[in-house]
């Protein structure tokens, strides 16, 4: 069954604008998703009714905080199918998660030598935790290089993988191409010689079912606020015994069992990775974030978004000039282009006077644009709550634009 | 040739020809940039460029009869166009004329609600180089 889109949108007050005079249309979904009034309405609840610090509090105020916050670690557990909550770390976001696991993982187990496998596609924020790290032990960076429709070379991966390797870091769906990686293959073929896995989630988690048992990866990043959530919070998912066996990211409060000047003990996992009073009213806001994924199914948003990533295709590739990167098989909804002699920035601009919201530019992945000699692209993508009609808006819009050099 | 303040003007009221319509607000400064002097390939090296501007843009001035003579280009079309707007008001005039200016232009066309605050941004680093260069010809004539 297809999706109430026009219930979805009704949810969510900031698509009911203008912009320069032209209603918006929102396709920069990669960058960040707008939040469903249950989001906002979780926020201020919290504020009016219960802002209190969790878990020591002993009063009612406190005891409510914390169980709505352990409640969203609860609703994070059964999104991504984790074993348990211990195993659900509250983060900033992916930047943080990965760098959690680059200063704890890397810290115990790289040593010189050792070799960190990332591919092509990545984000910098997958690219220099680990040239950081690699810097700073004598371990080596290894990239799995990509074709030219934007996909990795699955055979040349094979080749990079060695009882040397101790960490695959790689993106579970392109940000900048929307490219989907065989995840599950990579995971395989790298415990197949003893290596971790960690998979960034920042664009997958909204558009695919996360199910990390089956995956079978080891750490698992993603951002709420992609997600239909609070910005400044992310989820960092390890295996238990992975997050047992590495060391504290910060100390402070929470994450202690006792202190003396002597000796610390670290408090057991989740909380030994929580240092410091956390992001209450976002974690318990991003409950309602999920709620509301749920409750439309991913598999139901999933048809919509390859629904509209079909259309987007058919009435883009018409036009004269439009020059498709990334042409990957399996993808995300997202349309990464450029206009034949025209400048990403320029065409980015040309639309946001028609009322279009999308990204121009590296879109963090400086390295990926110089494997297609590109300094950037325009970059629309699409969400649950977008729609045909506005990509026909799209459409309309880069023909006129691509008219201007393509005649 | 106009003073820096009638020039300003015209460009004042041809913006204003274009209302709020923002579509053809940037068509016409991308037009705009098709004026631009061709820019010599020898120069369009990494020290010509502009710091502080997200699209590159190589700019150079000599001085020719005591004024200063520029030429500029960019890698995107709404960047020259955006440049060719302070050449029109401060090509060809002494650097006296150039160090002193005051665009008040920028402001009466509204051109940081057209061109956001990111480009706002590197639009006021092509003013402060024309005029970094004509003060260091300035210097040059009175040394």
């Amino acid at each position: 069954m297809g999706i109430d889109i026009e219930k979805i949108r009704s949810l969510f007050p900031v698509l009911h604008q203008e912009v320069h005079g032209k209603p918006l249309v929102y396709f920069d979904n990669a960058a960040t998703t707008q939040k469903p009034q249950t989001v906002l309405d979780a926020l201020t609840n919290y504020y009016q009714k219960d802002n209190s610090n969790i878990h020591r509090g002993a009063h009612a105020l406190a005891d409510r905080a914390t169980r709505y916050f352990e409640g969203t670690r609860e609703v994070v557990q059964h999104f991504i199918n984790a074993r348990e909550t211990a195993e659900v770390i509250f983060t900033k976001g992916t930047t943080e998660g990965i760098n959690l696991v680059a200063s704890t993982f890397g810290r115990k187990f790289i040593e010189k030598g050792d070799e960190i496998i990332i591919s092509t596609l990545e984000h910098h924020s997958n690219i220099v935790p680990w040239q950081m790290l690699c810097e700073e032990k004598g371990a080596i960076l290894k990239v799995i290089p990509i074709n030219d429709a934007g996909e990795i070379i699955f055979g040349e991966f094979e080749k990079l993988l060695s009882a040397k390797t101790q960490l695959v870091s790689i993106v579970h769906a392109s940000n900048a191409l929307g490219t989907i990686n065989p995840v599950k293959q990579v995971i395989d073929a790298a415990h197949g010689v003893g290596a971790k896995v960690l998979l960034d989630g920042a664009q997958s988690s909204s558009h695919l079912p996360i199910d990390v048992q089956e995956l079978d990866c080891d750490f698992f990043a993603f951002s709420a606020h992609k997600l239909y959530g609070p910005t400044g919070l992310g989820v960092l998912y390890g295996k238990r015994e992975v997050f047992e066996s590495i060391p504290p990211y910060q100390g402070g409060g929470e994450m202690i069992k006792e202190v003396t000047f002597e000796k610390t003990t670290y408090n057991d996992i989740p909380f030994k990775f929580e240092a410091g009073t956390p992001n209450i009213g976002d974690v318990i806001a991003f409950k309602a974030a999920i709620d509301f994924i749920n409750e439309i199914g991913k598999e139901a948003i999933k048809a919509h978004e390859d629904e509209l990533l079909a259309y987007a295709n058919e009435q883009l590739t018409r036009i004269n000039g439009f020059i498709p990167v990334g042409t990957a098989k399996q993808k995300v909804s997202v349309v990464s282009f450029n206009i034949k002699g025209m400048h990403p920035y320029d065409v980015g601009m040309m639309l946001d006077a028609n009322g279009i919201a999308v990204r121009t530019g590296h879109h963090c992945t400086q390295p990926l644009m110089k494997r297609f000699g590109l300094e950037g692209t325009v970059r629309a993508s699409f969400s649950v709550y977008n729609t045909k009609s506005e990509i026909d808006k799209l459409a309309e819009s880069v023909s006129r634009i691509a008219r201007i050099k393509n005649k | 040739m106009s003073r820096i303040q009638e020039v300003q003007d015209e460009i004042v009221s041809e913006f204003e020809i274009l209302g709020d319509d923002k579509e053809s607000t940037i068509y016409y400064i991308m037009e705009l940039g098709g004026s631009l002097e061709d820019f010599p390939d020898s120069e369009r090296i990494e020290e010509n460029t502009i710091k502080g501007c997200q699209s590159k843009v190589w700019l150079i001035a000599e001085e020719k009869d005591g004024k200063v003579h520029f030429q500029a280009d960019s890698n995107t079309d709404i960047t020259k166009g955006l440049i060719s707007l302070l050449l029109r008001v401060l090509n060809y005039r002494s650097p006296e004329e150039i160090i002193n200016a005051r665009l008040d232009f920028v402001e009466r066309i509204g051109m940081g609600s057209i061109i956001g605050s990111q480009r706002s941004n590197g639009f006021a680093s092509m003013i402060k180089q024309i005029k970094l260069y004509a003060l260091a010809i300035q210097t040059k004539q009175n040394a």
